[in-house]
């Protein structure tokens, strides 16, 4: 008898006989006797809370956490601090054990914190309109493709070598089936080679695809990209790491058509890759061709401020096979907890988060140059993540500083193969100056 | 509003006015109340040219989306913009209500659609 | 005024903050030493300044305008909103989880890698699949996944004419919206009399142009369709594939599987059938599991085991590439992951019994207050129709609102389209006959109420922090955020 299962076989017998069933089975009469499983599913015995506490617990200390492992490691996913409210609000039941919010007048809570999220993403991305949500920063690159080939009837686009390697592998899947060809432009300096991307661009050209800062930590000029890109009546989608925005000129004041971002740094735990969100925003001739959920704000009978879901004709449980996108919900929780650190962070915080990283970064690169053990790899500005070439073997470096608990950053061979023994190295405000000390000296012994 | 010369219908419930050689487009009182409250009306481009059956526009309530087709061949030659700030007055004069007018390329068309009281009859069946 | 909640923004306050940062403890440099001039903004974005207090009871405060399956009754059809373990939140919130990059070395991430290659075996012996990927994050995403695989082994033998899917008049709006997405297009077969598959009008339709059928069984209507071995064989009779839409699994674990059925590619949703919470919307998780001539096929990196430990397998060049960044929503996986270990076999199978028992005593109880248009045993949700109702000008949407009333979550209404005013009821396995016959109650007494106080329907709810909102206006003028309502 499981916990979870509050029928006693008492009352299953009285319900039984109500519907005038003999037993179990003859509900399951419609299927045949040739589809039946014949033996108990092969599956382990089941265990008892404390069983199972026990087992997951042994199968958690497997694997190397961030506190009790120096973490230098981004590359598209990042060590940021989380204040204690998050967590602790987004388990309140309300809001983790509810669905979608489809009857508005008891789902305002979550209906008005995707207000509130929209709100924020608006005004870091510089955009008109933002969506609840979608699953991950690479799903929405690719979303925000599709969304350009159907705006501009157009079926190709040039995306850039520095995007996300796996934002480019989803874009390339998604593409795929669908029709629609992808360029990629390369990089000079670490940076869009402009010359190269606007050789590229051509009538058929939907969309430019940017990510600033790009793959290699370097901040980029949008505003010549978005002159290229216009000038050829394509649209310009910029992926961007939404704590960055504190800092640098929202992308909507240079010109973008779509901004969407892997949402993770707001807020949101590493949690071995997900579940994180995907932030998608746009200009306002858009607004009807966005995927996903949208808030908007209105009034009840008697006059109330309510929010409900809007827009709703884009969606697929309307529209069909018509529908902008197939998705169904966002990642309202993952969206909530993004909320809920803006608002703890507010309008100073951010910008001090993002303070900290450029100066640790900065302060990161210089002391693993000064060692003579590292080369630079690239000359342009930076934000908090930076590629340094290792004099020797990049991965026994990196295995060595995993024996000392330091996650020492990301091997660039693995998708650049011309960039042999290049370290991707992030430095979020968590790391103390200590730690980067550690981590030089380390570096430089091992 | 308007008194056309020639009023028809066609199976997928839209309007058709003709005024000389152009056709003024909407859809019946018959679609405007299925689709109940209307929000928003996507009209089509100046100048393009639609063939029977294309896509001429979209008319949306909260809940449900509607393709408007071309019932006719011909060239877009006016819009109605007001439809972009006032959606719901279609709701409120559905058979004056005109989306687009379109440059009649084949008169012999208008007579493959029902009449006022064919379409009567249509919608009855359809009810 | 009453009841009306301020925004965060409006209780914002300059100086306020809600953060404890340290301080610079690096040299500290100007900062256009570090950046150019001319990429940074000129001030900062206007976000709230709340203290930590202001914003811990702002979110409580929106929390309790929600309401939640531990709120109470749920019965939200197609949805599965069963309840979510706590031991399993617990389990999700360890740090040996939480705190774990996806770039980690396959090393020090042996752990996970066991999570994700232990869940896709136990997924496997319950669908009758061979292997699973977890890269989709939600249904939908393992929809259009799974289409993306179908569509790939066809052109893989140089079949590429096959353009079309076939997806019943009874499904999700996901299914023709992922077929599209995924390059098809989508051909309706429409359902008999039972509800089931028609199966004339699959034989007309499954044409060599068709590269295969997507299929809920049991359906939206919640009936399981028996000539399932039948429209297997014409489906597969033809070259094409069928496509299982694991949306309703929690009605036969146990008791039959997909991959039995004639099926060769599945999604589930692990929110759904595995107890994972919904989160308001999300983060869901859609597994992808496929038979074994489709393996070669799946999203990559898979993850395998050498006989001594886990790797992320990346060498597979028939894998139709990635469809999300990283390995999927590791911490759901997690979740369903304890939940199937502390149900075991018997418990799944008992759930699904369950749950089926639960649907058919509401079908049996409310059969005489309501319109039942297909009028047979109901696996895990029964689908009934409101057009009783209809007739005194109440609608399934009022009686939705109505049962707000009561205190419950209405069940799902309009849908399936086939069904006029459909109200559709899934009650899961999680709750005990005593909710079910208040729940009969409530239900019973909204259909009194129709044919005595129509109007009283008509206006409910009354007794929620909002009354019906204007969808009209917000989508004829849509204010969708706090900027652009300063404007108005």
């Amino acid at each position: 008898m499981s916990k979870y299962i509050p029928n006693t076989d008492e009352q299953k017998r009285e319900m039984l006989s109500e519907i005038g069933a003999a037993g179990i089975d003859d509900l399951f009469c419609d299927i045949s006797g040739k589809i039946r499983l014949k033996s108990p599913l092969n599956l382990p015995k089941p265990l008892s809370d404390i069983e199972l506490s026990k087992h997951m617990q042994t199968l958690s200390d497997k694997n190397a956490d961030t506190d009790h492992y120096t973490c230098f490691l981004g590359a598209g996913a990042y060590d940021h601090y989380i204040p204690s409210i998050i967590d602790l609000l987004i388990s309140r039941q309300e809001f983790y054990t509810a669905y979608t919010p489809y009857q508005p007048e008891i789902s305002q809570g979550t209906l008005q914190a995707i207000f509130e999220y929209q709100s924020m993403i608006c005004l870091l991305t510089g955009m008109d309109v933002s969506n609840a949500s979608l699953y991950d920063g690479a799903s929405a690159v690719a979303e925000a493709v599709l969304l350009a080939c159907r705006a501009t009837g157009r079926t190709r686009v040039l995306a850039a070598k520095t995007l996300h390697p796996e934002s480019r592998e989803v874009l390339r899947t998604y593409t795929k089936f669908s029709g629609i060809t992808v360029d990629e432009y390369g990089f000079l300096d670490g940076a869009a080679d402009l010359s190269d991307l606007e050789s590229r661009l051509n009538p058929d050209t939907a969309a430019v695809v940017v990510q600033n800062p790009n793959f290699f930590g370097i901040i980029e000029d949008l505003k010549e990209i978005s002159e290229l890109a216009h000038k050829n009546k394509s649209l310009l989608i910029v992926s961007c790491d939404p704590i960055s925005l504190a800092l640098l000129k929202p992308p909507g004041e240079l010109g973008a058509d779509i901004v969407v971002g892997e949402g993770q740094s707001l807020g949101n735990p590493l949690s071995f890759g997900g579940p994180y969100l995907g932030f998608f925003a746009a200009t306002k001739q858009l607004m009807r061709r966005i995927p996903g959920r949208i808030a908007g704000e209105t009034v009840d009978l008697s006059g109330r401020r309510g929010f409900v879901l809007t827009l709703q004709t884009r969606e697929q449980h309307i529209r069909r096979e018509k529908a902008t996108s197939n998705i169904c919900t966002n990642h309202a929780l993952n969206a909530l907890a993004a909320t809920i650190y803006l608002t703890a962070m507010g309008k100073n915080g951010l910008r001090e988060v993002a303070e900290l990283c450029a100066q640790k970064a900065h302060y990161a690169y210089s002391r693993l140059i000064e060692t003579g053990k590292f080369s630079p790899v690239f000359t342009s500005p930076f934000f908090k993540e930076f590629a340094v070439k290792y004099r020797g073997d990049v991965r026994k470096l990196a295995s060595r500083l995993l024996e000392q608990k330091i996650l020492a950053g990301y091997i660039m061979e693995n998708d650049y193969p011309e960039m042999d023994n290049v370290l991707l190295v992030a430095v979020t405000e968590k790391r103390a100056k200590h730690e980067i000390d550690t981590l030089v000296e380390r570096a430089v012994c091992a | 509003m308007n008194e056309f010369e020639i009023k028809k219908y066609s199976t997928e419930h839209e309007w058709v006015g003709v005024d000389g050689n152009k056709a003024y487009i909407g859809i019946s009182e018959f679609a405007a109340n299925s689709l109940g409250e209307i929000v928003y009306v996507e009209l089509p481009e100046l100048g393009s040219e639609l063939n029977v059956g294309d896509v001429l526009g979209v008319v949306e309530s909260v809940k449900a989306a509607s393709d408007v087709y071309s019932p006719i061949s011909g060239k877009v030659v006016e819009i109605n913009e007001e439809l972009t700030d006032n959606p719901e007055i279609i709701n409120e004069d559905p058979e004056n209500s005109w989306i687009a007018v379109l440059e009649i390329s084949d008169p012999a068309q208008l007579d493959e659609l029902m009449d006022e009281k064919e379409y009567e009859e249509y919608c009855a069946e359809e009810e | 005024m009453k009841n009306e909640t301020l925004t965060i923004f409006e209780k914002s306050r300059p100086g306020r903050k809600a953060y404890s940062l340290p301080e610079c403890d690096v040299p500290k440099k100007p900062l256009s030493e570090l950046i150019p001039e001319h990429l940074l903004r000129d001030a900062p974005p206007g976000l709230p300044e709340v203290s930590e207090v202001d914003a811990v009871r702002h979110f409580t405060e929106l929390s309790k305008r929600n309401y939640g399956v531990d709120s109470g009754f749920y019965p939200l059809g197609s949805c599965t909103m069963k309840y979510n373990p706590k031991i399993n939140e617990e389990i999700a919130r360890m740090k040996g989880f939480t705190q774990i990059h996806p770039y980690e070395p396959e090393e020090s991430v042996q752990g996970c890698l066991e999570v994700l290659y232990k869940t896709g075996e136990m997924l496997a012996e319950i669908t009758g699949m061979e292997k699973f990927s977890f890269q989709p994050a939600a249904g939908a995403h393992g929809e259009l996944c799974g289409l993306m695989i179908m569509k790939a082994w066809h052109e893989s033998r140089n079949d590429t004419a096959r353009k079309k899917i076939i997806v019943p008049d009874s499904a999700h709006g996901t299914n023709p919206a992922s077929a599209a997405v995924a390059g098809f297009d989508v051909v309706e077969v429409k359902s008999d009399e039972n509800g089931w598959i028609d199966l004339k009008s699959l034989r007309e339709t499954m044409t060599e142009e068709v590269a295969g059928l997507m299929l809920t069984n049991p359906n939206t209507l919640g009936l399981f369709d028996g000539n399932i071995l039948e429209i297997a064989d014409i489906v597969h009779e033809k070259g094409g594939l069928l496509y299982y839409d694991g949306a309703n699994m929690n009605a036969i674990m146990g008791i039959t599987r997909p991959g039995d059925m004639g099926f060769d590619i599945v999604h589930l949703n692990l929110h759904k059938t595995f107890s994972t919470p919904h989160g308001g919307g999300g983060p869901g998780s859609g597994p992808v599991g496929v038979v074994k001539n489709l393996v070669p096929f799946l999203p990559k990196p898979v993850v395998e085991y050498s006989g001594k430990s886990y790797y992320l397998d990346y060498n597979r060049p028939l894998s139709i590439g990635r469809v999300k960044s990283f390995y999927g929503n590791f911490t759901v996986v997690l979740k369903a992951y304890a939940y199937m270990l502390s149900m075991g076999p018997e418990g799944l199978r008992r759930a699904s019994e369950t749950a089926v028992l639960n649907a058919n005593y509401i079908l049996k109880k409310l059969k005489d207050d309501y319109l039942l248009p297909y009028d047979r045993a109901c696996m895990h949700e029964v689908v009934f129709s409101a057009l009783k109702q209809k007739e005194y000008g109440v609608s399934a949407l009022d009686i939705a609102k109505r049962l707000l009333d009561f205190g419950y979550h209405p069940p799902t209404v309009y849908f399936p389209l086939i069904v006029k005013e459909a109200l559709m009821i899934e009650p899961t396995e999680t709750e005990s006959k005593e909710t079910l016959d208040r729940f009969i109650s409530a239900m019973k007494q909204i259909a009194k109420e129709a044919e005595t106080n129509a109007e009283y329907l008509k206006s409910a709810p009354h007794s929620t922090v909002v009354s019906r909102l204007d969808e009209a206006r917000a989508a004829r003028n849509p204010i969708l955020n706090e900027m652009s309502r300063s404007k108005d």
